[in-house]
Parts: structure tokens; sequence; C-alpha cells
């Protein structure tokens, strides 16, 4: 795909979730028993996170674009997809490992042998690790999953070491660990509780990735995992600033806590750490400059269009005001840096070459 | 002219007021003389009860001092309790003018028995006035109130509310709901018709909530980080729920919150209205009016960005006539008034930080 415009990966693209009917041919006798007597195909198995009629989870200007058209639509080369498939929210630890491990199938089957543009994400729970070491192992051969995704909100955040099981996957097989915005609604969303409104949750997404992003870095995952990158999806970016400079300062104080953090948190997370564009929040190219000052450079952003979610109105994910000469890196760049599985794929590698000469 | 503030004259006195200063009782039994017989008798056989693990103790050990600034402690007592020493140490040397008490502990703001929560607030409200306002005529007190027992929070708005000594009503901000749900609007009703703003400080009782939304954190380098989200948090539940549309003459001081992430908050407020705004149609206006018009910022913990002047953006956005000075007098992380300015400031702007807008918030002449 050698390339004279930049080459273009999105890092945030969503499927149309699959229904328990879909998943059925990926489940073994016992299971389709299981789900077919429980009636689970009557089931939605939405998230409360996006609601499907809701305008966050489906962007009045797509209507009508389906997965194809919209990776047409915005030039994209290779595009990062996730399904947030309602499974990962079951109890049951046996039911929600089979349904998602059909997730995965089905994804890689109807989805990423059709459309070669599409890469996927191993999709694990946080509350079971063994089982999701376990599909992280079954899947890490199929070179097309770039990532293994998490959402949000678990019962436990992150950078706690129960978690590290699935980092050393991750980094055993040159995955990038993804965060994604929702979650199992079995914590509020902040620690005054829970609030009344989808609009108050949606807003309280990115303090929910403020903690996480503390928590990996307190914890000391970066330092444990030296080759492991962490990516974060909707999770907005204007609070970066915030969260370096007070990072930076609490650990001057309380660094013998965590003695693993021989350097500040800010340069810890450098090269280390990748948000998503989109939700773009500051209202103008301005405000946009002047985070991005504060940040220091748009090396940890990745394009991204959140298709089908409404985070941009008209046709341009890429809101007014990124440096122009950032833009190769925003664009795809900066995701060959995060993912190791698309900086190991040929075409990429030299698609990129290719711009690097030409800019 | 632009010059910082540290170059400027030694003799030269400044004005300053100090929003966030912490009393503390000498023991829990420093309390018992301004509750009834049967509370007393009640915290001496049961205890508090709150929603957390461990008594009287904080699950996340400080790093010095439980805390504390290490210089702080008196012979007897806990830092913060001792009048004399909160003299010497901060308000005469630095020559606050006016220090407002924010009293955290003791208070019953995290209290799960109802009653017991209010008679604690009560008590905490007369103990500030006879150990600290009667002595020392340059301290204000905040009327502590036990939120999720609203009537009684109203009934305790309204005791105070004639005493000119209290300049705001201080709530949990981690109370049982968040605090733009319904259940706490008598709350704001009271305080607004007293004319009385609303002080929001972090505390560090659980409350049966995690401190962030992802869970509980392990180390203290993460749960000291936990305030700026938390504060966010109540800001954009106080703003969408539609407070701050019932109540137009409500004023909001974010104390011990941070303040640098008031523009990213308030963007993202807006940025997503569009979406979201028929799901909340008591919303008349852009979210960030309600910030811009409703809420007041204290400094400390002053946050120190590499390139110091990257903090004059996010001043200028919430306005210079919205940040205030604080110390938060006895802990660790005390911000010297003389030293929170690490880049140029005007007189004027420095003044207002120092004194003047606290001054205009809570009406002191």
């Amino acid at each position: 795909m050698p390339t004279r415009t930049p080459l273009r990966i999105d890092a945030d693209f969503h499927l149309p979730q699959a229904s328990i009917d879909d998943l059925l041919p990926y489940l073994d006798e016992f299971w389709r028993g299981q789900v077919v007597d429980r009636e689970l195909p009557s089931m939605p198995f939405r998230l409360t996170s996006y609601p499907p009629n809701s305008p966050l989870t489906k962007n009045p200007d797509f209507e009508g674009l389906d997965v194809s058209a919209a990776l047409d639509k915005f030039g994209t080369d290779v595009a990062i997809a996730s399904m947030l498939h309602g499974a990962v929210a079951l109890h049951n630890p046996d039911m929600r490992a089979v349904l998602m491990s059909a997730v995965n199938d089905y994804v890689a089957k109807e989805w990423l042998d059709r459309e070669p543009r599409l890469r996927g994400s191993i999709y694990v729970s946080g509350e079971d690790i063994a089982a999701s070491v376990a599909e992280i192992e079954r899947l890490a051969g199929d070179k097309r999953f770039v990532q293994v995704l998490l959402l949000a909100m678990q019962e436990i955040h992150h950078g706690n070491r129960q978690y590290w099981p699935i980092y050393e996957a991750c980094e055993k097989h040159g995955l990038t660990l993804a965060v994604h915005a929702g979650g199992l609604y079995r914590l509020p969303p902040s620690v005054s509780g829970w609030p009344s409104y989808q609009f108050e949750d949606y807003v309280m997404q990115s303090m929910v990735f403020e903690n996480i992003l503390t928590a990996l870095v307190g914890e000391g995952v970066f330092h444990k995992f030296p080759d492991l990158n962490v990516v974060l999806l909707e999770s907005g970016f204007a609070w970066l600033p915030t969260i370096i400079w007070r990072n930076d300062k609490t650990w001057r104080g309380v660094r013998p806590e965590v003695p693993w953090l021989d350097r500040k948190p800010s340069e810890i997370m450098a090269g280390r750490v990748f948000l998503s564009l989109q939700p773009s929040d500051p209202p103008g190219p301005e405000e946009l400059k002047q985070i991005i000052k504060h940040i220091g450079g748009t090396d940890m952003l990745l394009y991204s269009t959140d298709y089908p979610h409404r985070q941009f109105s008209g046709s341009d994910p890429l809101p007014a005001g990124l440096p122009e000469e950032a833009l190769p890196d925003i664009l795809s760049g900066n995701a060959l840096k995060a993912y190791p599985r698309l900086a190991a794929e040929p075409a990429l590698r030299e698609a990129a070459a290719i711009l690097e000469e030409t800019t | 002219m632009n010059r910082p503030l540290f170059e400027t004259d030694a003799a030269t006195r400044l004005r300053i007021i100090d929003c966030d200063i912490h009393p503390s009782p000498k023991s829990p039994a420093a309390l018992f003389p301004f509750m009834e017989k049967h509370w007393v008798e009640h915290l001496q056989t049961y205890g508090t009860h709150m929603r957390q693990a461990l008594i009287g103790q904080l699950a996340y050990p400080r790093m010095t001092a439980n805390g504390m600034r290490m210089d702080s402690k008196p012979e007897v007592g806990p830092p913060g309790s001792d009048l004399k020493m909160l003299r010497e140490q901060h308000l005469d040397p630095l020559g606050i003018e006016v220090g407002n008490l924010i009293a955290l502990s003791r208070g019953g703001m995290e209290e799960r028995n109802p009653d017991l929560a209010a008679a604690m607030a009560s008590a905490c409200n007369d103990w500030q006035i006879a150990d600290w306002l009667e002595p020392e005529p340059r301290l204000r007190g905040g009327i502590v109130v036990a939120q999720d027992n609203p009537e009684s929070a109203v009934a305790e708005i309204e005791k105070h509310a004639g005493d000119k000594r209290f300049v705001q009503v201080i709530m949990s901000t981690r109370p049982n709901e968040t605090l733009g749900t319904r259940k706490y609007w008598p709350i704001y009703r009271a305080a607004a018709e007293a004319g009385l703003p609303v002080g929001l400080h972090p505390v560090g009782y659980s409350n049966g909530k995690p401190s962030s939304g992802s869970g509980w954190p392990s180390f203290y380098f993460q749960e000291h980080y936990t305030f700026v989200p938390g504060a966010e948090s109540l800001v954009t539940s106080l703003v969408i729920e539609g407070v701050l549309e019932a109540f137009p003459t409500l004023k909001i001081a974010i104390i011990e919150g941070g303040f640098s992430w008031a523009p990213a908050l308030g963007w993202r407020m807006d940025r997503h209205f569009d979406t979201f705004h028929k799901e909340v149609p008591h919303l008349k206006r852009k979210p960030s009016e309600y910030m811009k018009d409703h809420f007041w910022w204290a400094t400390q913990p002053m946050e120190e960005p590499k390139k110091p002047r990257d903090i004059i953006d996010v001043i200028e956005w919430i306005g210079w006539d919205r940040l205030m000075y604080s110390s938060d007098y006895p802990h660790w992380d005390y911000d010297d008034a003389y030293r929170i300015f690490r880049f140029p400031v005007e007189d004027e702007q420095r003044d207002a930080v120092l004194s003047g807008n606290a001054s205009k918030l809570y009406g002191f002449q």
C-alpha cells in the first residue's frame, strides 16, 4: 500500500455487536445447550455505557455507513477494531469466558477474514485473570490481533498486581494493552457515588482514566514490563496536563513509597502511553494548541474516528489546531510505536518508510 | 509590571486570606462538652460507625507524620490542635489577616448513624466557636453539616447563619450520593438563602466507595491523586444535575481539589452537551457557563508545571477573580503564600488571589 498521503491508522473503531445467535456457531455443544435453554438469544447483551440508540453510540452523521464504507469515507488504511460486547459483565466466570472467546472468534472469522483493513482486539475480562491469560495464549498466534482490550471500569483498577499475568502475556506476544471507556457498573464512576444522568457518567469516564493512568504508573507496571505499551481509548486527553504536573510533584514528596519510580512520572509515561484523539474535548484550535503545549507535544496522540460513536460532526475526524508537521505521526507514526504488531507488518513498515522519505 | 512575587520588597506587607486551615480537637473527648450525655456515652461505648475498615485511621498511611508538617505537632494533641502554635507557625509569620477553618475530623460528615452524625456536626460547630473563633478573631468557621441527614443539615445552617463568624457550609466530598442529587438540594437552598457559599474539601474517609472510579488504589501516591478526579466529579455532578440552575445565587468553593483541570472539564462537558442535552433539559446554558459563574477555586496544592507560565493559561480561563490562596496548614503539602507564584503576575492579580477574591466571596471587609 505505498502511498504519498500519510498512512491512516484508526486506533478506535467499533464493530456492530454480534447477537448471541451470531455467536452460537462458536460455542461447543454444552454451551450451545446452556445458552439456548437459558434463553440468552432473547437478551440484548448491551452495555449500559453505550445505549444502542443514544446519539453517543450511534452518530447520526454515520447513518447508513457500514464498516467498509466508513473505512472508505475516512481513507483508513488500518483500523484497530473492537466489539464492546456485554458478555464481559456476566458474573458466571465460565459463561463469561466462553462468550468472550466466541466474540473474539466471531471477529476473526466474520470481520478480519473479510475486511483486510481491520485489525482485532483480544477482548478479555479483568475479573478472571487465568481465563484471560489463556485467551491471550489461545489467540496470540493470529497476528491480526494487535491489542488486548479491557474496559475502564472493572472492580479493581488496572495497576493492581493481580492483573500482571495479563500484562506479562501481552508483553510476551508484542500485544499492546488497550483500555476502553465503559464499564461493569459495579463501582460508581466517582468517589462521590453514582450519577443520575448518562451525561454525567460519560463526562466522568475521563476521570476514571486519570486514576487508571496514575495507577499504572504508581504501581510500577511500566517498570515491571519494559516492553509493554498502553493505549487509552475514548478517554479524552485534555486532562493530561494536570496528571503530568500533579504526579511529577507528588512523586517528589512520596517517592520512598514507590521506589520503582526511578524517574519523574512524566518521563515514565513518555513513549509508553498513547491516547486516542477522539473525543477531542478542547472547543477550538487555540484551546487544542494550549493543551498540546502543556502536554509537551503530540507524541501520545493516536488518530481515531471512534466509529460509530458520536465524537465529531461532519466528515473530518481531525480537530482543527493540530500542528501540520505532526500530522503524519498522529495519523500513523505514533500508532506504529504504540503497536509492535503493526510495526512488524512489512507493508505498513514500508509505507511508513516511504512516508519518512517524502516528508 | 510583571515580576515574580518573591522579588518584592520583604517589608511590603501583603494582605493574605487563607482559605484552608485544619483545626483538630486535642482528643475525641474535646468535643464531648458540646454533646448531649447520651451521645457521649454512645461514642464511649460503640464509637463511630464509618463505612471503612479501620477505626480512627486511614487505610493509606501518609508518608511522614501522618500527613502533617513534621514541625506542627504540639506537646499535647495532634497537629492543628494548638491555637498558640497555629498563631506562631502560620498566622503571625505570614501575616494572615483572615483564616478559614475547615474542620474535617470528628464532624460526623461520614458517620452512618444519622442522628449521631447530626450530633457530631453540631458539636463540631460549637467547638469551633468556643475553642477557635472566640479566642482568635482572625479565624472564621465553616458550618459542618451531616449532609446525609439533610433535615439536620438545614437546621444546623439555620442555627448558625446569623453568626457572621461562620462564612460557609462544609459538606463531605464522600457523601452517600453524588452531591448533585436532589437529596441534598434542601441544603443548597438553605445555604443560598443564608448567603453562604458551600465549601468542598476532599476527605480521606472512604465512605464505602473506592476513591477512584476504577477501584481502590494501592499506594498513597495514587490516593493523593484521587483528590483531583474526586473534585472533578463533584463539579460535574453539581453542574449536570442542575443544582446551579435551581439555585442561581449558590456559590461553591473547591478547596484542595486543584484547579488546573477546570478548563478541560468545562470543555469536556460542553463538547458532549450536544449529544446529551435532550437527556438533561433542565440545563438552560452550556455547562462551562455554570462553572464560570458559580465556582471559586483554592490554590493549594499549587500546580508546578515544568514551564511555570503554563499555569497562567489555566487561570485566564477560570478567571483571576476566582482563585484564592490556601495553605492547608498543618498538612505536609502546605503552601506558603509567598512562594506559590513561580510565574510572573501583576500586582493586582497577586492581590486578588492572596486576599481580594476570598474577601469578595466570603464578604470580608
